[in-house]
């Protein structure tokens, strides 16, 4: 009783739009995400040359108080903010604590890094302005 | 297929990830905003970055996150479906991290 | 076998995506159908009624109705669905568009060729490979509800795919082993009758398993059963660099993966 194999019919493949991150708001929060680390990474750069520029106290002021540098961080700090949130708020995915059969809530562990986040912004502020203030 | 020797540059964009997170924002304020709005003074700030722990905490903020942009940009990349042929990618990022680096040790021990 | 008998003027447009290769094996097109519309209807009953009263020729799959089966996954309106959860009334009195599940290769109409899946499935080792083999006069396995609650999310996946189709790094590369194979990985590596962790990390832990994933975490938000893949896959990229810089540590504890993800 054998049949002779069926011809396998052509599929159809469907392209995938260069701006598939743009069809969905999901998508294109995800790539501001991923963006977001080239801020990140500038910063970190423009931390390198301050301080490659830190041995000659005139260039280091001059660096601190530049209106260009100044728009800079005007640019990248909602930027890097925006990385600290949704980093924080994909911790508790990474982070599995268990309590017996129960995980520990994702709620509580993001809001307790906010609040560490938070507060540890406050302390070196308030370090810095009393070493450093005016 | 074979088990990936990715942990260790995931480790170091986690390791990033979290020093940006919890203290780029106010390094950031602090840099850029709080001369000019005179909450500091320069000279202050200037003195304070010579200080060893200050050296510590910006080798941390310069090498950390240089390794967080890397990972995460080469991945950014081919997400956007820019296609890297060559493999030259993953190469040049890690190697500007690690330059950036080596480069902040220098700086920051003749400062 | 619709699903209510009561009699409706109410109608609902379903366009549907249709390729037929037995007459143009080149293109798709769609075609709209005009269905009643009932309160409790799905889209499945939909297609159930297109099939049976307007055009016989429309291929897809189905089996269950109820969610459990993972058979009747596709696009509703360019979200990935299980059609028998996708409900007319969220929709009515817009059209309603039925595309088969994205980024796979379409067989015919809205039949999707997963065979890609299957074969990660086995590649993964998605079964129980017990740390020691056991007599039947030994007894059964003994785990407690903490051990169970270990892995019993990611043990809730269906196999409806709805994750592959709302991952970004999958419809780039179609050798990404995915949410759904990952996830279960991590449901028999974190059993604790399991002991072939070591065996998995070979696929799972490859540069086209885990570390292919860029945490969209779109792939979560679709899963119907609420597995989490992309919590599982974060949880395995820990549970892998700490193997590895065990690994690398000389005169370290050369600790398998196994003992890790108890």
């Amino acid at each position: 009783m054998d049949q002779p194999a069926a011809e396998k019919s052509k599929e159809y493949i469907r392209p995938l739009p260069g701006n598939w991150w743009m069809k969905k708001k999901a998508y294109s929060l995800f790539m501001l995400r991923e963006l977001t680390c080239v801020f990140v990474g500038g910063y970190a750069l423009y931390l390198l040359i301050l301080v490659a520029r830190a041995t000659d106290q005139a260039a280091f002021n001059a660096m601190v108080n530049s209106p260009g540098i100044i728009v800079l961080h005007v640019i990248a700090l909602p930027m890097v903010i925006y990385h600290s949130i949704t980093w924080i708020n994909l911790t508790p995915k990474v982070l599995i604590i268990w309590r017996g059969e129960e995980r520990v809530s994702s709620t509580l562990i993001a809001a307790v890094h906010h609040a560490g986040w938070i507060v540890l912004s406050i302390v070196i502020f308030v370090i810095v302005r009393a070493i450093a203030g005016t | 297929m074979a088990k990936s020797n990715e942990p260790i540059w995931w480790s170091l964009f986690s390791a990033g990830g979290v020093v940006a997170a919890f203290f780029l924002p106010i390094t950031m304020i602090l840099t850029g905003f709080a001369v000019p709005a005179e909450l500091i003074s320069e000279n202050g700030l200037y003195d304070l970055l010579h200080h060893w722990l200050t050296r510590v905490y910006l080798f941390l903020m310069i090498s950390l996150p240089l390794f967080h942009w890397a990972h995460r940009f080469r991945f950014a990349v081919a997400d956007l479906g820019l296609k890297d042929k060559s493999g030259m990618l993953p190469v040049a990022v890690y190697l500007a991290a690690i330059v950036g680096t080596i480069l902040a040790l220098v700086f920051l021990i003749r400062l | 076998m619709a699903a209510s008998d009561t009699e409706t003027d109410k109608t609902v447009t379903l366009e549907v995506f249709r390729f037929q290769p037995e007459e143009n094996d080149e293109e798709h097109h769609f075609d709209r159908y005009e269905v009643p519309y009932h309160e409790d209807w799905v889209v499945l009953d939909a297609l159930n009624h297109i099939k049976d009263e307007i055009d016989g020729t429309l291929s897809y799959r189905w089996s269950c109705r109820m969610g459990v089966c993972g058979s009747c996954g596709m696009m509703v309106n360019g979200e990935a669905k299980l059609t028998c959860a996708a409900f007319l009334r969220d929709y009515y009195p817009e059209p309603i568009r039925v595309e088969p599940l994205d980024y796979f290769p379409v067989i015919r109409d809205l039949v999707i060729n997963m065979d890609g899946f299957m074969e990660k499935l086995g590649e993964v080792k998605a079964w129980l490979i017990p740390k020691e083999e056991r007599d039947v006069s030994q007894g059964e396995y003994r785990q407690s509800p903490a051990e169970l609650a270990h892995y019993k999310q990611y043990s809730m996946c269906i196999n409806c795919m709805l994750c592959y189709s709302a991952c970004p790094v999958f419809a780039h590369n179609p050798d990404f082993v995915g949410p759904a194979a990952i996830a279960l990985a991590q449901r028999y590596n974190l059993d604790s009758r399991d002991g072939a962790a070591d065996e998995r990390a070979e696929v799972v832990f490859s540069e086209e398993g885990i570390w292919g994933c860029t945490f969209v975490g779109e792939c979560s938000k679709v899963c119907p059963k609420n597995v989490d893949p992309a919590g599982a896959i974060q949880q395995a990229k820990v549970t892998a660099t700490m193997d590895w810089y065990r690994n690398i540590v000389p005169f370290g504890t050369r600790k398998s993966t196994e003992t890790e993800s108890q």
